[in-house]
């Protein structure tokens, strides 16, 4: 508890304690005076600062708020009490002490759920080590330009994104990914902000700003996160605004017009205090703040707890989207599969395998795609960039080059028969690439790539968590595509297709989707930003180091576990589902309430359990999300 | 220019109003409040130094929320 909530706990002890003086002391006449300045003590102890925000409300033209509601509701039933001589002030004490237990509660448990989500999320790095002239200075990390040299301690934060000049270290991941197994980091090696750096001194010379910096990506992106309102926060804010002033006028007409009508009309006695009574408990039910805490806590819960899992959602709206989604795509290449690929033959080869090899990696030395790193890497040497020139990639075809001054083409058989070059197909299954040499074909190599351990569960876990229908986008081969569909047990499969047709074929899928079907997208990030950004819903996945991805997508998968996903839309329905629980709960009692109210079968006590229990209860509902196990 | 201030509110629904008149308030493009982390972003209009502003929000943010915090 903080100074505040305890300063309110001893103002509620001490008012209850009052409070129950005043209502034993016998009801007669004689005692009248001891038992008055008791109940007002009381109600002044719990009630002063409401009363004081009510009035500055009412100065600052913001009348309607539960302030101003609760003040009105116990000033009227003190107010009544007088007028009817019962010198019964318990009641108009006990709404105020009830109310203040609730928001007490309530601000103690929000404030819990809050630290228990921050302290996950607590990466911030307060300062860069930088070396001067010997000596090791500590300065703000938002003052460090780029290519300085900073030293990283163990046990500290590497604070800025950079490259290990000296030393030798294990870097602890688990406050970005969640991955418990440390990282090695040794020179030349490129580290990430945010790491824990655990056994070693490392010195790194920094490539970007701190704002630039995987660490400030990442808070910024949580931080934002409650910025982007869903549809449901949305509705509650915007229905707070028209409710309160709503009700206070239908008190007034309570108040007014039975009393009116009975009196002048009916000829009966007007029973204004009967009728007054009937709107100030309608007032104290009227309290909107169940929902306006709930459901806006519900959200932060979710956003908390899905964090927590490594999921990072860019938003409450997102949290929405993802509860809808019946339709899952993915990209194959570092989604599905490792991304990493190996060698696993050269076939009809004029020349010898080493030698077709290096020709391939050198056309493909400047490409970052997966097929070209594993070239490079079954080359097994440093290449000599000078040998090629005027590398041509042709997307989602191959790259032709010159190389030693032979024009080189490697790609797949799409390439090939644009070249019109006769190619031999191989019964391996694999991507081939085939490589001509001056026009005349010189053999193909076969590339495989390895299934992601725990895909396979992965996608029968969505199925599971009622996702309809997955399906597989991929630029590759479609002998690979099938058999590695029918391996994972995906549904469909989209092959050969070049980056603008995964757009395309998302689109098609999208405009099959009925309104509240969602369709999610799920890609490793490098070449899937336009895709991510299409879809309903763009899931990257081990997105940590890639800024594209994490600026494109909207749920952001800390670590490579593909299992997440499930998790995530799992997350997701269980937030909303609270969301929606609390708002038909919360408002079906008030309605309940105010009802039963108006006919005068529901009194002040009532009043207090539609306002604050149903409070605790949703606020203690909301708090589930945060759980997500 | 942007800048992330800590803030000190008790409710969500207090930080969604503070929000609201952070955003009224003359000097500031756009603020966002996250209650969760208790910080209030606020980007200012060109030309206004944050020092100028920040009083100007802190007093607009007082009217909606009584016993709010920001500090700068």
């Amino acid at each position: 508890m903080n100074k505040k909530q305890k300063k309110m706990l001893v103002r509620i002890i001490i008012s209850a304690l009052l409070l129950i003086g005043a209502s034993i002391i016998p009801k007669t006449d004689s005692l009248k005076l001891v038992r008055l300045p008791l109940y007002l003590a009381a109600y002044l102890v719990i009630g002063y600062d409401i009363l004081k925000k009510a009035a500055k409300g009412v100065i600052n033209r913001r009348p309607f708020d539960e302030n101003f509601l609760m003040a009105v509701a116990t000033v009227g039933a003190i107010a009544l009490a007088v007028y009817e001589k019962s010198g019964d002030f318990g009641e108009a004490v006990s709404v105020m002490l009830f109310y203040q237990i609730g928001e007490l509660f309530q601000s103690y448990a929000v404030g819990k759920s809050r630290r228990s989500i921050t302290s996950l999320m607590d990466i911030r790095p307060d300062y860069a080590n930088i070396e001067k002239d010997g000596n090791i200075e500590k300065v703000d990390p938002d003052e460090v330009p780029v290519g300085s040299i900073i030293v990283v301690q163990p046990g500290e934060k590497i604070p800025i994104d950079g490259i290990v000049e000296e030393g030798q270290s294990s870097l602890n991941t688990a406050a970005l990914t969640g991955e418990s197994m440390p990282r090695d980091a040794r020179m030349g090696d490129a580290v990430i902000s945010g790491c824990i750096n655990m056994t070693g001194v490392l010195k790194i010379k920094t490539t970007k700003e701190f704002t630039e910096s995987t660490v400030s990506k990442i808070l910024e992106l949580v931080e934002n996160s409650s910025s982007r309102k869903s549809r449901s926060e949305n509705f509650i804010s915007k229905f707070a605004r028209i409710y309160t002033p709503a009700v206070c006028f239908s008190a007034l007409a309570l108040a007014i017009i039975p009393p009116v009508v009975r009196g002048l009309i009916m000829g009966l006695g007007a029973e204004w205090h009967v009728w007054i009574y009937r709107a100030l408990t309608f007032l104290v039910i009227s309290c909107p703040c169940a929902l306006v805490i709930s459901i806006p806590l519900s959200f932060f819960a979710g956003l908390g707890g899905a964090s927590r899992e490594g999921v990072l959602i860019k938003g409450s709206n997102y949290l929405e989207t993802l509860s809808q989604v019946k339709t899952v795509a993915f990209d194959k290449t570092g989604t599905l599969t490792k991304g990493v690929f190996e060698v696993n033959g050269v076939h009809h080869n004029k020349l010898v395998n080493e030698k077709l090899l290096e020709y391939a990696a050198l056309a493909e030395c400047s490409s970052s795609h997966p097929i070209a790193k594993s070239l490079m890497q079954a080359c097994g040497r440093q290449l000599d960039r000078d040998r090629v020139s005027d590398i041509k990639e042709i997307s989602g075809n191959g790259v032709t080059a010159i190389v030693d001054g032979m024009k080189v083409a490697v790609g797949n058989s799409k390439l090939m028969k644009s070249l019109n070059i006769p190619y031999l197909d191989c019964h391996c299954v694999g991507t081939i690439v085939h490589i001509a040499i001056n026009g005349e074909y010189a053999g193909h190599i076969v590339i495989s790539d390895v299934e992601k351990p725990g895909v396979k569960l992965a996608i029968s876990e969505l199925k599971r968590v009622g996702v309809e229908k997955t399906v597989m986008l991929t630029g590759d081969a479609k002998k690979v595509a099938d058999r590695v569909a029918a391996d994972l047990g995906v549904d469909e499969v989209y092959s050969e297709l070049l980056p603008g047709d995964k757009v395309e074929q998302v689109e098609r899928l999208l405009s099959k989707n009925k309104k509240n079907e969602k369709l999610a997208f799920v890609g490793d990030g490098i070449n899937d930003a336009p895709v991510l950004s299409r879809a309903d819903i763009g899931i990257a996945m081990g997105a940590i180091g890639s800024d594209a991805a994490i600026e494109a997508a909207d749920v952001v998968l800390m670590d490579d576990d593909p299992m997440k996903i499930s998790k995530a839309i799992k997350i997701s329905r269980k937030c909303i589902s609270i969301v929606y629980q609390n708002i038909v709960f919360a408002l079906g009692i008030k309605f309940l309430c105010l009802l039963l109210s108006a006919l005068g079968i529901a009194n002040m006590w009532a009043a207090i359990f539609a306002d604050v229990g149903v409070m605790v209860i949703a606020v203690l509902n909301a708090i589930r999300a945060l759980k997500t196990s | 220019m942007k800048k992330a201030y800590k803030i000190e509110v008790d409710c969500a629904n207090c930080a969604n109003l503070m929000e609201e008149a952070a955003n009224k308030t003359d000097g500031v493009k756009s603020a966002a409040v996250n209650f969760m982390l208790q910080k209030m972003t606020v980007e200012f209009d060109e030309g206004k130094a944050p020092e100028d502003v920040m009083p100007m929000v802190l007093k607009s943010c007082r009217k909606v929320e009584d016993d709010c915090e920001i500090f700068f």
